[in-house]
């Protein structure tokens, strides 16, 4: 069974108190190098049928109809899971083959990084 | 005939049997209504309470607004039926659309308690047309003090609508002294363009009846400027 997976964010422009209160939280943890949160939603839906773009296209409209309210929320992304690596299905996503092959957005961006991550996990 | 005021109970409504005694105090039949149901019994008008239906889970009033009920209190208000929706209930007016804008967390993050002075910004509306001239009327503008209770009240609509709000007169209710929840424009309440559909985060239905209201110049708890709230209702919907 094929799972969708639907984030929803605060809409950008509007304040996000319960992200405030987390960034808050993290500052008073010393973590000054934390300069904002957003706390948005992941819903992870599971559906019946084939994993296509008319399954996908029908929860989106679920998305903007009643898991966002668009006057105060957006949303962000409806894709199958694992497609970004996480949540559940994600190992059965990468078998089956539905979900990107480029792992471009894994890589580190400078040497240094680079550097850096293969030490962790070394 | 007294006028039959509907109450729907939602899984989670708070406010439900406080709303029944402030329409009985008015001289109105409180009539209790299930969200389970698509059945009105015939009322004359609805109250959506206030409370925490379905636990504000997804949204502050998003899922009652699709409860069975929901669907007849719709097309109820658009046959001009006065509807009433006083804190969750007025997340779930805006959640089902029959009022434009919508309902976030509180700015600064906390659940807020307290007599609120809010200044009455259109009386011509189903709920609002006994405070014309009543209460304490300071420069033709009714200010009333009523009690506060909400985590989520902060009214937020796009600046187009807002400037309708304003610009057609729709803002029915305005806080006074503070704002206490970061709402725009200090929007304590607002109603549609047929004033049969008010929402408002205050709780009218606990300042209606001596000893349990806010405290007024005169005495503690003496407070009631909540009932002509109510009254405004029956005296609409009473044959002339």
């Amino acid at each position: 069974m094929p799972t969708i997976v639907v984030e929803v964010m605060p809409k950008a422009e509007l304040l996000d108190p319960q992200g405030k209160a987390v960034a808050g939280a993290l500052a008073r943890q010393g973590r000054s190098q934390i300069l904002g949160v957003r706390v948005g939603k992941r819903f992870e839906i599971e559906v019946a049928g084939p994993a296509d773009d008319a399954i996908l296209a029908e929860v989106a409209v679920l998305a903007d109809e009643l898991l966002a309210n668009l006057v105060i929320e957006d949303v962000i992304s409806v894709h199958f899971a694992g497609a970004d690596g996480f949540g559940i299905d994600a190992t059965a996503d990468f078998a089956s083959g539905n979900v990107t092959t480029d792992t471009s957005f894994d890589e580190a961006s400078t040497p240094e990084a680079q550097a850096e991550i293969r030490e962790g996990l070394s | 005939m007294a006028v039959r005021v509907g109450i729907v109970t939602f899984p989670g409504s708070l406010d439900d049997r406080d709303a029944a005694r402030a329409v009985r105090l008015v001289g109105g039949t409180p009539v209790p209504l299930w969200h389970g149901t698509h059945d009105l019994d015939g009322v004359d008008a609805i109250i959506l309470p206030g409370g925490f239906s379905y636990g504000d889970y997804l949204r502050a009033g998003a899922i009652a607004s699709l409860s069975p009920i929901m669907s007849e209190v719709i097309s109820a208000a658009s046959t001009g039926m006065p509807v009433l929706g006083i804190c969750n209930g007025f997340q779930m007016l805006a959640e089902a659309h029959l009022l434009p804008g919508g309902l976030i967390r509180n700015d600064h993050g906390t659940f807020v308690c307290r007599d609120q002075r809010l200044r009455v910004e259109n009386t011509t509306t189903a709920w609002t047309s006994a405070y014309a001239g009543a209460v304490s009327s300071v420069a033709g503008a009714t200010e009333i003090t009523i009690p506060l209770k909400n985590g989520e009240g902060g009214f937020i609509a796009s600046a187009d609508t807002i400037a309708r709000l304003e610009g057609e007169g729709h803002v029915v209710f305005r806080y006074l002294d503070v704002n206490p929840n970061g709402s725009m424009n200090d929007i304590a309440g607002i109603t549609n363009a047929r004033g049969n559909v008010v929402g408002l985060m205050p709780h009218p239905e606990h300042a209606v009846e001596p000893g349990f209201g806010p405290d007024t110049t005169d005495a503690m708890r003496s407070g009631t400027d909540g009932l002509p709230l109510f009254a405004s209702a029956l005296t609409a919907l009473l044959p002339a």
